[in-house]
Protein backbone atom coordinates (compact mmCIF):
# COMPACT_ATOMS: atom_id res chain seq x y z
CA UNK A 1 0.00 0.00 0.00
CA UNK A 2 2.82 2.31 0.88
CA UNK A 3 4.64 1.42 -2.32
CA UNK A 4 1.54 2.27 -4.32
CA UNK A 5 1.09 5.46 -2.37
CA UNK A 6 4.74 6.46 -2.94
CA UNK A 7 4.49 5.76 -6.65
CA UNK A 8 1.20 7.65 -6.98
CA UNK A 9 2.66 10.62 -5.16
CA UNK A 10 5.76 10.60 -7.30
CA UNK A 11 3.81 10.63 -10.54
CA UNK A 12 1.55 13.41 -9.20
CA UNK A 13 4.70 15.40 -8.65
CA UNK A 14 5.23 15.47 -12.41
CA UNK A 15 1.92 17.23 -12.93
CA UNK A 16 1.65 19.46 -9.90
CA UNK A 17 4.65 21.69 -9.28
CA UNK A 18 3.12 23.03 -6.06
CA UNK A 19 3.18 19.59 -4.52
CA UNK A 20 5.67 19.36 -1.64
CA UNK A 21 6.28 16.25 0.45
CA UNK A 22 7.45 16.20 4.05
CA UNK A 23 8.31 13.39 6.35
CA UNK A 24 9.85 12.93 9.80
CA UNK A 25 12.71 10.47 9.27
CA UNK A 26 10.48 7.78 7.77
CA UNK A 27 10.91 8.35 4.02
CA UNK A 28 11.68 4.68 3.39
CA UNK A 29 8.96 2.92 5.37
CA UNK A 30 6.23 5.36 4.25
CA UNK A 31 7.23 5.01 0.60
CA UNK A 32 7.75 8.73 -0.02
CA UNK A 33 11.43 8.16 -0.86
CA UNK A 34 10.12 7.55 -4.36
CA UNK A 35 8.93 11.13 -4.50
CA UNK A 36 12.23 12.27 -2.94
CA UNK A 37 14.23 10.56 -5.67
CA UNK A 38 12.13 12.04 -8.45
CA UNK A 39 11.68 15.55 -7.01
CA UNK A 40 14.46 16.21 -4.50
CA UNK A 41 13.91 19.98 -4.39
CA UNK A 42 10.30 19.51 -3.30
CA UNK A 43 10.98 16.97 -0.59
CA UNK A 44 11.86 17.80 3.02
CA UNK A 45 12.83 15.34 5.68
CA UNK A 46 12.53 17.46 8.82
CA UNK A 47 13.92 14.84 11.17
CA UNK A 48 12.12 13.22 14.05
CA UNK A 49 9.89 16.18 14.84
CA UNK A 50 6.27 15.66 13.85
CA UNK A 51 4.99 18.86 15.44
CA UNK A 52 7.51 20.97 13.57
CA UNK A 53 6.60 19.11 10.39
CA UNK A 54 2.90 19.98 10.72
CA UNK A 55 3.84 23.63 11.34
CA UNK A 56 6.06 23.71 8.26
CA UNK A 57 3.30 22.15 6.18
CA UNK A 58 0.94 24.85 7.50
CA UNK A 59 3.36 27.58 6.47
CA UNK A 60 3.82 26.04 3.04
CA UNK A 61 0.09 25.88 2.48
CA UNK A 62 -0.36 29.47 3.69
CA UNK A 63 2.10 30.37 0.91
CA UNK A 64 0.24 28.48 -1.80
CA UNK A 65 2.03 25.13 -1.87
CA UNK A 66 0.24 21.80 -1.49
CA UNK A 67 2.10 19.92 1.24
CA UNK A 68 1.69 16.20 1.80
CA UNK A 69 3.09 14.87 5.06
CA UNK A 70 3.65 11.17 5.54
CA UNK A 71 4.54 9.52 8.84
CA UNK A 72 3.51 6.51 10.91
CA UNK A 73 -0.11 7.07 11.97
CA UNK A 74 0.44 6.85 15.75
CA UNK A 75 3.16 9.51 15.66
CA UNK A 76 1.17 11.89 13.50
CA UNK A 77 -1.15 11.95 16.52
CA UNK A 78 1.72 13.48 18.47
CA UNK A 79 1.04 16.60 16.44
CA UNK A 80 -2.74 16.34 16.80
CA UNK A 81 -2.98 19.60 18.69
CA UNK A 82 -1.06 21.37 15.93
CA UNK A 83 -3.46 19.82 13.43
CA UNK A 84 -6.41 20.97 15.51
CA UNK A 85 -5.27 24.51 16.29
CA UNK A 86 -3.66 25.40 13.00
CA UNK A 87 -4.38 23.06 10.08
CA UNK A 88 -8.04 22.27 10.70
CA UNK A 89 -9.02 25.52 12.40
CA UNK A 90 -7.68 27.61 9.54
CA UNK A 91 -8.89 25.07 6.97
CA UNK A 92 -5.40 24.78 5.49
CA UNK A 93 -4.72 22.74 2.39
CA UNK A 94 -2.51 20.19 4.16
CA UNK A 95 -2.67 16.47 3.32
CA UNK A 96 -1.71 14.11 6.10
CA UNK A 97 -1.00 10.47 5.46
CA UNK A 98 -0.69 8.06 8.38
CA UNK A 99 0.90 4.77 7.42
CA UNK A 100 1.22 1.52 9.41
CA UNK A 101 -2.23 2.25 10.82
CA UNK A 102 -4.43 -0.15 12.74
CA UNK A 103 -2.69 -3.30 13.91
CA UNK A 104 -0.45 -3.42 10.85
CA UNK A 105 2.75 -2.53 12.72
CA UNK A 106 2.08 -5.85 14.38
CA UNK A 107 5.55 -6.85 15.55
CA UNK A 108 6.34 -3.42 17.00
CA UNK A 109 3.65 -3.61 19.66
CA UNK A 110 1.12 -1.21 21.11
CA UNK A 111 3.32 1.88 20.85
CA UNK A 112 3.30 1.62 17.06
CA UNK A 113 -0.27 0.49 16.50
CA UNK A 114 -2.71 3.25 15.86
CA UNK A 115 -6.29 2.42 16.84
CA UNK A 116 -7.63 5.89 17.59
CA UNK A 117 -6.45 8.02 14.66
CA UNK A 118 -9.75 7.99 12.76
CA UNK A 119 -11.61 9.11 15.87
CA UNK A 120 -9.14 11.90 16.56
CA UNK A 121 -9.19 13.22 13.02
CA UNK A 122 -12.90 12.76 12.42
CA UNK A 123 -13.82 15.00 15.33
CA UNK A 124 -12.07 18.00 13.75
CA UNK A 125 -14.20 20.47 11.77
CA UNK A 126 -13.09 20.94 8.12
CA UNK A 127 -11.26 17.60 8.11
CA UNK A 128 -11.79 14.93 5.47
CA UNK A 129 -10.93 11.38 6.57
CA UNK A 130 -10.14 8.72 3.99
CA UNK A 131 -9.39 5.02 4.63
CA UNK A 132 -8.79 3.26 1.29
CA UNK A 133 -8.01 -0.43 1.17
CA UNK A 134 -7.50 -1.59 -2.39
CA UNK A 135 -4.42 -1.01 -4.59
CA UNK A 136 -6.17 0.96 -7.26
CA UNK A 137 -8.20 2.81 -4.69
CA UNK A 138 -5.08 4.00 -2.87
CA UNK A 139 -3.59 5.35 -6.07
CA UNK A 140 -6.83 7.14 -6.93
CA UNK A 141 -7.35 8.41 -3.39
CA UNK A 142 -3.84 9.88 -3.34
CA UNK A 143 -4.69 11.81 -6.48
CA UNK A 144 -8.11 12.85 -5.18
CA UNK A 145 -6.92 14.23 -1.85
CA UNK A 146 -4.26 16.33 -3.56
CA UNK A 147 -6.82 17.62 -6.06
CA UNK A 148 -9.35 18.72 -3.44
CA UNK A 149 -8.96 21.81 -1.28
CA UNK A 150 -8.76 21.58 2.49
CA UNK A 151 -7.20 19.37 5.14
CA UNK A 152 -7.30 15.60 4.68
CA UNK A 153 -6.22 12.64 6.73
CA UNK A 154 -5.56 9.47 4.73
CA UNK A 155 -5.01 6.28 6.66
CA UNK A 156 -2.95 3.45 5.20
CA UNK A 157 -2.18 -0.02 6.44
CA UNK A 158 0.64 -2.30 5.49
CA UNK A 159 -0.92 -4.83 3.12
CA UNK A 160 0.74 -4.58 -0.26
CA UNK A 161 -1.40 -6.63 -2.56
CA UNK A 162 -5.11 -6.31 -1.87
CA UNK A 163 -7.39 -5.85 -4.84
CA UNK A 164 -11.13 -6.18 -4.31
CA UNK A 165 -12.64 -3.30 -6.26
CA UNK A 166 -13.63 -3.44 -9.91
CA UNK A 167 -13.99 -0.80 -12.56
CA UNK A 168 -11.99 1.91 -14.25
CA UNK A 169 -12.57 4.48 -11.55
CA UNK A 170 -13.09 3.09 -8.09
CA UNK A 171 -12.68 6.01 -5.72
CA UNK A 172 -14.44 9.30 -5.24
CA UNK A 173 -14.23 11.32 -2.02
CA UNK A 174 -17.42 10.95 0.00
CA UNK A 175 -18.70 7.93 -1.92
CA UNK A 176 -19.44 4.49 -0.48
CA UNK A 177 -19.66 1.52 -2.85
CA UNK A 178 -21.61 -1.70 -2.55
CA UNK A 179 -19.23 -4.58 -3.23
CA UNK A 180 -21.52 -7.53 -2.42
CA UNK A 181 -25.28 -7.85 -2.16
CA UNK A 182 -27.48 -9.61 0.37
CA UNK A 183 -30.64 -8.96 2.33
CA UNK A 184 -30.04 -10.23 5.88
CA UNK A 185 -27.47 -7.73 7.08
CA UNK A 186 -25.42 -4.82 5.79
CA UNK A 187 -21.75 -4.61 6.70
CA UNK A 188 -19.97 -1.28 6.40
CA UNK A 189 -16.20 -1.53 6.38
CA UNK A 190 -13.12 0.23 5.09
CA UNK A 191 -9.40 -0.19 4.58
CA UNK A 192 -8.17 -3.74 4.15
CA UNK A 193 -11.00 -4.99 6.40
CA UNK A 194 -13.35 -4.95 3.40
CA UNK A 195 -11.36 -7.85 1.92
CA UNK A 196 -11.91 -9.85 5.12
CA UNK A 197 -15.60 -9.00 5.16
CA UNK A 198 -15.98 -10.06 1.52
CA UNK A 199 -14.31 -13.39 2.26
CA UNK A 200 -16.59 -13.84 5.27
CA UNK A 201 -19.68 -12.98 3.22
CA UNK A 202 -18.79 -15.54 0.55
CA UNK A 203 -18.45 -18.33 3.06
CA UNK A 204 -21.77 -17.68 4.80
CA UNK A 205 -25.22 -19.02 3.95
CA UNK A 206 -26.86 -15.75 5.00
CA UNK A 207 -27.26 -12.75 2.69
CA UNK A 208 -24.61 -10.15 3.46
CA UNK A 209 -24.62 -6.79 1.77
CA UNK A 210 -21.10 -5.36 1.93
CA UNK A 211 -20.66 -1.62 1.58
CA UNK A 212 -17.10 -0.32 1.36
CA UNK A 213 -16.88 3.13 2.98
CA UNK A 214 -13.45 4.57 2.18
CA UNK A 215 -14.47 8.08 3.23
CA UNK A 216 -15.36 8.22 6.93
CA UNK A 217 -15.87 11.97 6.73
CA UNK A 218 -17.89 13.24 4.96
CA UNK A 219 -19.94 10.07 5.26
CA UNK A 220 -22.02 8.92 2.28
CA UNK A 221 -25.23 9.26 4.28
CA UNK A 222 -27.54 8.48 1.35
CA UNK A 223 -25.88 5.15 0.62
CA UNK A 224 -25.64 4.20 4.28
CA UNK A 225 -29.25 4.99 5.16
CA UNK A 226 -30.63 3.24 2.12
CA UNK A 227 -28.54 0.11 2.77
CA UNK A 228 -29.72 0.11 6.40
CA UNK A 229 -33.33 0.36 5.19
CA UNK A 230 -32.85 -2.61 2.86
CA UNK A 231 -31.54 -5.00 5.49
CA UNK A 232 -32.75 -3.54 8.78
CA UNK A 233 -29.60 -4.81 10.48
CA UNK A 234 -26.11 -3.33 10.38
CA UNK A 235 -22.56 -4.24 11.36
CA UNK A 236 -19.42 -2.18 10.94
CA UNK A 237 -15.94 -3.63 10.68
CA UNK A 238 -12.72 -1.66 11.00
CA UNK A 239 -9.13 -2.06 12.14
CA UNK A 240 -9.63 0.66 14.73
CA UNK A 241 -11.08 1.09 18.17
CA UNK A 242 -14.82 0.49 18.30
CA UNK A 243 -14.94 3.96 19.84
CA UNK A 244 -14.98 6.88 17.46
CA UNK A 245 -14.26 5.29 14.10
CA UNK A 246 -16.41 4.21 11.16
CA UNK A 247 -18.75 2.23 13.44
CA UNK A 248 -19.39 5.29 15.56
CA UNK A 249 -19.90 7.48 12.51
CA UNK A 250 -22.46 5.05 11.08
CA UNK A 251 -24.22 4.65 14.44
CA UNK A 252 -24.39 8.42 14.88
CA UNK A 253 -25.93 8.81 11.45
CA UNK A 254 -28.43 5.94 11.70
CA UNK A 255 -29.57 6.79 15.23
CA UNK A 256 -30.96 10.00 13.82
CA UNK A 257 -31.99 8.96 10.32
CA UNK A 258 -33.09 5.33 10.54
CA UNK A 259 -32.49 3.62 13.88
CA UNK A 260 -31.58 -0.04 13.44
CA UNK A 261 -29.31 -2.26 15.55
CA UNK A 262 -25.66 -1.49 14.73
CA UNK A 263 -22.94 -3.95 15.77
CA UNK A 264 -19.51 -2.34 15.87
CA UNK A 265 -16.69 -4.79 15.22
CA UNK A 266 -13.18 -3.55 15.87
CA UNK A 267 -10.67 -3.41 18.68
CA UNK A 268 -12.56 -3.30 21.95
CA UNK A 269 -11.16 -0.31 23.80
CA UNK A 270 -7.75 -1.79 24.35
CA UNK A 271 -4.17 -1.24 23.14
CA UNK A 272 -2.41 -3.47 20.68
CA UNK A 273 0.53 -5.75 21.39
CA UNK A 274 3.28 -7.56 19.51
CA UNK A 275 2.49 -10.61 17.43
CA UNK A 276 2.28 -11.84 13.84
CA UNK A 277 -0.28 -9.70 12.00
CA UNK A 278 -2.78 -12.47 11.18
CA UNK A 279 -2.72 -13.80 14.72
CA UNK A 280 -3.17 -10.34 16.13
CA UNK A 281 -6.14 -9.68 13.85
CA UNK A 282 -7.59 -13.06 14.79
CA UNK A 283 -7.25 -12.24 18.49
CA UNK A 284 -9.44 -9.19 17.94
CA UNK A 285 -11.95 -11.02 15.77
CA UNK A 286 -10.91 -9.21 12.61
CA UNK A 287 -10.19 -12.09 10.21
CA UNK A 288 -12.79 -13.48 7.79
CA UNK A 289 -13.64 -16.54 9.89
CA UNK A 290 -14.28 -14.61 13.09
CA UNK A 291 -16.14 -11.83 11.30
CA UNK A 292 -18.32 -14.53 9.70
CA UNK A 293 -19.07 -16.06 13.10
CA UNK A 294 -20.05 -12.68 14.53
CA UNK A 295 -22.31 -11.89 11.56
CA UNK A 296 -24.05 -15.26 11.83
CA UNK A 297 -24.65 -14.68 15.52
CA UNK A 298 -26.16 -11.25 14.92
CA UNK A 299 -28.45 -12.41 12.15
CA UNK A 300 -29.56 -15.44 14.18
CA UNK A 301 -30.08 -13.25 17.22
CA UNK A 302 -32.39 -11.03 15.24
CA UNK A 303 -34.40 -13.95 13.88
CA UNK A 304 -34.87 -15.43 17.36
CA UNK B 1 28.43 63.30 -0.94
CA UNK B 2 28.50 64.68 2.57
CA UNK B 3 25.41 66.72 1.84
CA UNK B 4 23.63 63.65 0.52
CA UNK B 5 24.44 61.70 3.67
CA UNK B 6 23.20 64.55 5.80
CA UNK B 7 19.92 64.63 3.93
CA UNK B 8 19.59 60.88 4.35
CA UNK B 9 20.29 61.16 8.06
CA UNK B 10 17.68 63.87 8.32
CA UNK B 11 15.16 61.75 6.51
CA UNK B 12 15.90 58.80 8.76
CA UNK B 13 15.37 60.97 11.83
CA UNK B 14 12.07 62.25 10.50
CA UNK B 15 10.95 58.71 9.70
CA UNK B 16 11.85 57.59 13.20
CA UNK B 17 9.94 60.52 14.64
CA UNK B 18 6.88 59.59 12.56
CA UNK B 19 7.23 55.99 13.72
CA UNK B 20 7.34 57.06 17.34
CA UNK B 21 4.14 59.07 16.86
CA UNK B 22 2.47 56.06 15.30
CA UNK B 23 3.61 53.82 18.14
CA UNK B 24 2.06 56.25 20.57
CA UNK B 25 -1.20 56.07 18.66
CA UNK B 26 -0.98 52.25 18.60
CA UNK B 27 -0.39 52.15 22.36
CA UNK B 28 -3.46 54.30 22.78
CA UNK B 29 -5.44 51.87 20.60
CA UNK B 30 -4.36 49.00 22.87
CA UNK B 31 -5.53 50.93 25.93
CA UNK B 32 -8.81 51.83 24.20
CA UNK B 33 -9.42 48.20 23.27
CA UNK B 34 -8.80 47.10 26.83
CA UNK B 35 -11.23 49.71 28.12
CA UNK B 36 -13.88 48.91 25.51
CA UNK B 37 -14.30 45.22 26.17
CA UNK B 38 -15.76 43.51 29.20
CA UNK B 39 -13.46 40.55 28.55
CA UNK B 40 -9.91 40.83 29.83
CA UNK B 41 -7.09 41.41 27.34
CA UNK B 42 -3.46 40.37 27.54
CA UNK B 43 -2.52 43.99 27.73
CA UNK B 44 0.84 43.54 29.48
CA UNK B 45 2.15 41.16 26.83
CA UNK B 46 0.77 43.44 24.10
CA UNK B 47 2.47 46.55 25.41
CA UNK B 48 5.79 44.73 25.64
CA UNK B 49 5.89 44.01 21.90
CA UNK B 50 4.16 46.95 20.17
CA UNK B 51 7.46 48.68 19.45
CA UNK B 52 8.80 45.61 17.67
CA UNK B 53 5.64 44.94 15.67
CA UNK B 54 5.17 48.58 14.68
CA UNK B 55 8.81 48.94 13.62
CA UNK B 56 8.42 45.86 11.45
CA UNK B 57 5.22 47.03 9.77
CA UNK B 58 6.15 50.68 9.29
CA UNK B 59 9.90 50.55 8.69
CA UNK B 60 10.87 47.12 7.47
CA UNK B 61 8.27 44.89 5.92
CA UNK B 62 7.14 45.14 2.31
CA UNK B 63 3.38 44.82 2.50
CA UNK B 64 0.27 46.69 1.49
CA UNK B 65 -3.18 46.94 3.07
CA UNK B 66 -4.53 47.32 -0.46
CA UNK B 67 -3.21 43.89 -1.42
CA UNK B 68 -3.18 41.80 1.75
CA UNK B 69 -2.91 38.62 -0.34
CA UNK B 70 0.09 39.81 -2.38
CA UNK B 71 2.07 36.60 -2.65
CA UNK B 72 5.52 38.24 -2.46
CA UNK B 73 4.77 40.31 0.63
CA UNK B 74 6.87 39.98 3.74
CA UNK B 75 5.01 38.04 6.41
CA UNK B 76 4.60 38.41 10.13
CA UNK B 77 3.61 35.63 12.50
CA UNK B 78 2.57 36.51 16.01
CA UNK B 79 3.43 33.19 17.59
CA UNK B 80 2.60 34.58 21.04
CA UNK B 81 -0.98 34.95 19.88
CA UNK B 82 -2.25 36.35 23.17
CA UNK B 83 -0.65 39.67 22.19
CA UNK B 84 -3.29 39.92 19.44
CA UNK B 85 -4.39 43.41 20.59
CA UNK B 86 -0.93 44.73 19.67
CA UNK B 87 -1.11 43.15 16.22
CA UNK B 88 -4.67 44.37 15.60
CA UNK B 89 -3.74 47.90 16.65
CA UNK B 90 -0.79 47.90 14.23
CA UNK B 91 -2.86 46.45 11.38
CA UNK B 92 -5.56 49.08 11.90
CA UNK B 93 -2.93 51.82 12.04
CA UNK B 94 -1.52 50.46 8.76
CA UNK B 95 -4.97 50.59 7.18
CA UNK B 96 -5.96 46.92 6.96
CA UNK B 97 -9.31 47.69 8.59
CA UNK B 98 -10.93 50.72 10.24
CA UNK B 99 -9.69 51.68 13.67
CA UNK B 100 -13.29 51.79 14.92
CA UNK B 101 -13.39 48.04 14.44
CA UNK B 102 -10.76 47.58 17.17
CA UNK B 103 -13.32 47.95 19.92
CA UNK B 104 -15.20 44.89 18.62
CA UNK B 105 -12.35 42.64 19.79
CA UNK B 106 -13.68 39.42 21.32
CA UNK B 107 -17.30 40.35 20.47
CA UNK B 108 -19.49 37.64 18.98
CA UNK B 109 -19.15 37.68 15.16
CA UNK B 110 -16.22 40.11 15.28
CA UNK B 111 -13.39 39.69 12.81
CA UNK B 112 -11.06 40.34 15.73
CA UNK B 113 -10.84 37.08 17.63
CA UNK B 114 -9.21 36.66 21.03
CA UNK B 115 -6.22 35.15 19.25
CA UNK B 116 -5.08 35.72 15.63
CA UNK B 117 -7.29 34.15 13.02
CA UNK B 118 -7.20 34.30 9.23
CA UNK B 119 -10.58 36.07 9.14
CA UNK B 120 -8.82 39.29 10.13
CA UNK B 121 -7.44 41.23 7.14
CA UNK B 122 -3.65 41.33 7.34
CA UNK B 123 -3.22 38.33 9.64
CA UNK B 124 -0.74 36.00 7.92
CA UNK B 125 -1.04 32.95 10.19
CA UNK B 126 -3.37 31.66 12.87
CA UNK B 127 -1.94 31.33 16.37
CA UNK B 128 -3.01 31.08 19.98
CA UNK B 129 -1.57 27.70 20.74
CA UNK B 130 2.03 28.49 21.67
CA UNK B 131 5.20 27.20 20.09
CA UNK B 132 4.13 26.86 16.46
CA UNK B 133 5.17 30.15 14.84
CA UNK B 134 8.74 29.31 13.88
CA UNK B 135 7.61 26.09 12.21
CA UNK B 136 4.96 27.94 10.21
CA UNK B 137 7.54 30.61 9.35
CA UNK B 138 9.90 27.89 8.17
CA UNK B 139 7.24 26.65 5.76
CA UNK B 140 6.65 30.16 4.45
CA UNK B 141 10.37 30.84 4.10
CA UNK B 142 10.83 27.58 2.21
CA UNK B 143 7.96 28.42 -0.12
CA UNK B 144 9.45 31.87 -0.78
CA UNK B 145 12.85 30.41 -1.61
CA UNK B 146 11.31 27.89 -3.93
CA UNK B 147 9.49 30.63 -5.81
CA UNK B 148 12.66 32.72 -5.94
CA UNK B 149 10.76 35.39 -4.06
CA UNK B 150 12.37 38.17 -2.00
CA UNK B 151 9.66 37.66 0.61
CA UNK B 152 11.00 37.60 4.17
CA UNK B 153 9.31 36.07 7.18
CA UNK B 154 9.29 37.51 10.70
CA UNK B 155 8.19 35.49 13.71
CA UNK B 156 7.61 36.95 17.17
CA UNK B 157 7.63 34.53 20.11
CA UNK B 158 7.37 35.17 23.82
CA UNK B 159 10.13 34.18 26.21
CA UNK B 160 7.70 32.07 28.23
CA UNK B 161 6.75 30.38 24.96
CA UNK B 162 10.32 29.07 24.73
CA UNK B 163 9.27 26.38 27.23
CA UNK B 164 7.61 24.62 24.29
CA UNK B 165 9.61 21.78 22.76
CA UNK B 166 8.47 22.65 19.25
CA UNK B 167 10.37 25.95 19.47
CA UNK B 168 13.61 24.00 19.67
CA UNK B 169 12.63 21.52 16.99
CA UNK B 170 11.96 24.39 14.65
CA UNK B 171 15.12 26.31 15.58
CA UNK B 172 17.10 23.24 14.56
CA UNK B 173 15.21 22.77 11.30
CA UNK B 174 15.49 26.38 10.11
CA UNK B 175 19.22 26.48 10.83
CA UNK B 176 19.69 23.18 9.03
CA UNK B 177 17.88 24.58 5.99
CA UNK B 178 19.95 27.83 6.14
CA UNK B 179 16.83 29.96 5.81
CA UNK B 180 18.34 33.43 5.58
CA UNK B 181 14.90 34.87 4.86
CA UNK B 182 13.60 33.95 8.32
CA UNK B 183 13.93 36.21 11.36
CA UNK B 184 12.91 35.35 14.91
CA UNK B 185 12.23 37.99 17.52
CA UNK B 186 11.89 36.94 21.16
CA UNK B 187 9.85 39.29 23.33
CA UNK B 188 11.98 38.90 26.46
CA UNK B 189 9.67 40.50 29.01
CA UNK B 190 10.63 38.06 31.75
CA UNK B 191 7.13 36.96 32.72
CA UNK B 192 4.80 34.13 31.90
CA UNK B 193 1.30 33.39 33.18
CA UNK B 194 2.19 32.00 36.58
CA UNK B 195 5.42 33.76 37.50
CA UNK B 196 8.75 35.13 36.29
CA UNK B 197 10.11 33.11 33.37
CA UNK B 198 13.25 32.13 35.25
CA UNK B 199 11.20 30.86 38.21
CA UNK B 200 8.94 28.64 36.13
CA UNK B 201 11.62 27.17 33.89
CA UNK B 202 15.02 28.73 33.42
CA UNK B 203 15.59 30.09 29.91
CA UNK B 204 18.95 31.75 30.53
CA UNK B 205 21.25 31.95 28.74
CA UNK B 206 18.67 32.39 25.99
CA UNK B 207 21.02 34.08 23.55
CA UNK B 208 23.62 31.35 23.96
CA UNK B 209 21.02 28.66 23.51
CA UNK B 210 19.62 30.10 20.29
CA UNK B 211 23.12 30.82 18.97
CA UNK B 212 24.18 27.27 19.69
CA UNK B 213 21.30 26.08 17.50
CA UNK B 214 22.96 27.87 14.58
CA UNK B 215 21.15 31.21 14.54
CA UNK B 216 22.96 34.53 14.31
CA UNK B 217 21.59 36.26 17.42
CA UNK B 218 21.34 39.87 18.60
CA UNK B 219 20.35 41.19 22.00
CA UNK B 220 18.76 44.64 22.03
CA UNK B 221 16.49 47.04 23.88
CA UNK B 222 13.11 46.05 22.51
CA UNK B 223 11.53 49.43 23.19
CA UNK B 224 13.97 51.46 21.10
CA UNK B 225 12.78 51.56 17.47
CA UNK B 226 16.20 52.64 16.23
CA UNK B 227 17.90 49.64 17.88
CA UNK B 228 15.17 47.34 16.60
CA UNK B 229 15.67 48.65 13.09
CA UNK B 230 19.46 48.31 13.26
CA UNK B 231 19.13 44.70 14.37
CA UNK B 232 16.57 43.95 11.66
CA UNK B 233 18.99 45.43 9.10
CA UNK B 234 21.78 43.20 10.38
CA UNK B 235 19.54 40.14 10.12
CA UNK B 236 19.35 40.71 6.37
CA UNK B 237 23.11 40.12 6.13
CA UNK B 238 23.01 36.75 7.87
CA UNK B 239 23.87 33.55 5.99
CA UNK B 240 21.11 31.65 7.74
CA UNK B 241 18.20 32.41 10.04
CA UNK B 242 18.76 35.25 12.49
CA UNK B 243 17.27 35.99 15.88
CA UNK B 244 16.77 39.13 17.92
CA UNK B 245 16.22 38.93 21.64
CA UNK B 246 14.29 42.07 22.44
CA UNK B 247 14.58 42.96 26.13
CA UNK B 248 11.22 44.40 27.02
CA UNK B 249 9.00 45.22 29.93
CA UNK B 250 5.60 43.66 30.40
CA UNK B 251 3.03 46.47 30.50
CA UNK B 252 5.55 48.99 29.16
CA UNK B 253 4.35 52.59 29.45
CA UNK B 254 1.73 52.00 32.13
CA UNK B 255 3.16 52.34 35.60
CA UNK B 256 0.70 50.16 37.50
CA UNK B 257 1.61 47.28 35.17
CA UNK B 258 5.22 47.93 34.23
CA UNK B 259 7.59 45.19 35.27
CA UNK B 260 4.85 43.24 37.06
CA UNK B 261 2.53 40.47 35.99
CA UNK B 262 -0.59 42.48 36.84
CA UNK B 263 -1.36 43.10 33.19
CA UNK B 264 -1.04 39.49 32.08
CA UNK B 265 -4.77 39.48 31.47
CA UNK B 266 -6.80 42.36 32.79
CA UNK B 267 -9.74 44.68 32.45
CA UNK B 268 -9.36 48.37 33.16
CA UNK B 269 -11.43 50.25 35.68
CA UNK B 270 -12.25 53.73 34.47
CA UNK B 271 -9.62 55.18 36.82
CA UNK B 272 -6.97 52.79 35.54
CA UNK B 273 -7.85 53.66 31.96
CA UNK B 274 -7.59 57.40 32.64
CA UNK B 275 -4.36 56.94 34.54
CA UNK B 276 -2.83 54.94 31.68
CA UNK B 277 -3.99 57.49 29.08
CA UNK B 278 -2.54 60.42 31.01
CA UNK B 279 0.73 58.62 31.36
CA UNK B 280 0.85 57.90 27.63
CA UNK B 281 0.09 61.54 26.78
CA UNK B 282 2.81 62.78 29.10
CA UNK B 283 5.44 60.36 27.81
CA UNK B 284 7.92 61.92 25.42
Amino acid sequence: MRTIFGEALSSLGEENYNLMVLTADVAKPTGVYKFAEAHPSRFFNVGISEQDMIGIASGLSLSGSVPVVAVFAPFLMRAWEQVRSTVARANLNVKMVGTHAGLSASDEGGSHQSLEDVALMRVLPNMTVVVPGDRQEIAEATRAIVAMKGPVYMRLGRDESLSFLEGGEVFRIGRAVTVADGSDITVFSNGSMTAEVLAAAESLDIGVKVVHVPTVKPLDSGAIVSAAKETGLVACVEEHSVIGGLGSAVAELLSGEYPVPVKRIGVNDTYGESGPQRELLRKHGLVAESIGETLKRIVRGKAA
Amino acid sequence: MKAVLEVMDQRHLIELQVLKERIKSIRKSVLDMTASTSAGLHVGASLSCVDVIATLYFMKMRHSPYRPDWVDRDRFILSKGHAAPALYAVLAEAGYFPKEELKTIKDLNSRLQGHPDLRTPGVDAPSGSLGQGISIGTGMALAAKRRGSRSRVYVLVGDGECDEGQIWESLMTAAHLKLNNLVLIVDRNGWQLDDRTEEIKRKAPLKGKIESFGWETYLIDGHDPEKILDALDLCELADGPAAIIARTMKGKGVQFMEGTNKGHKMRFSNEQYQEALTELEEAS
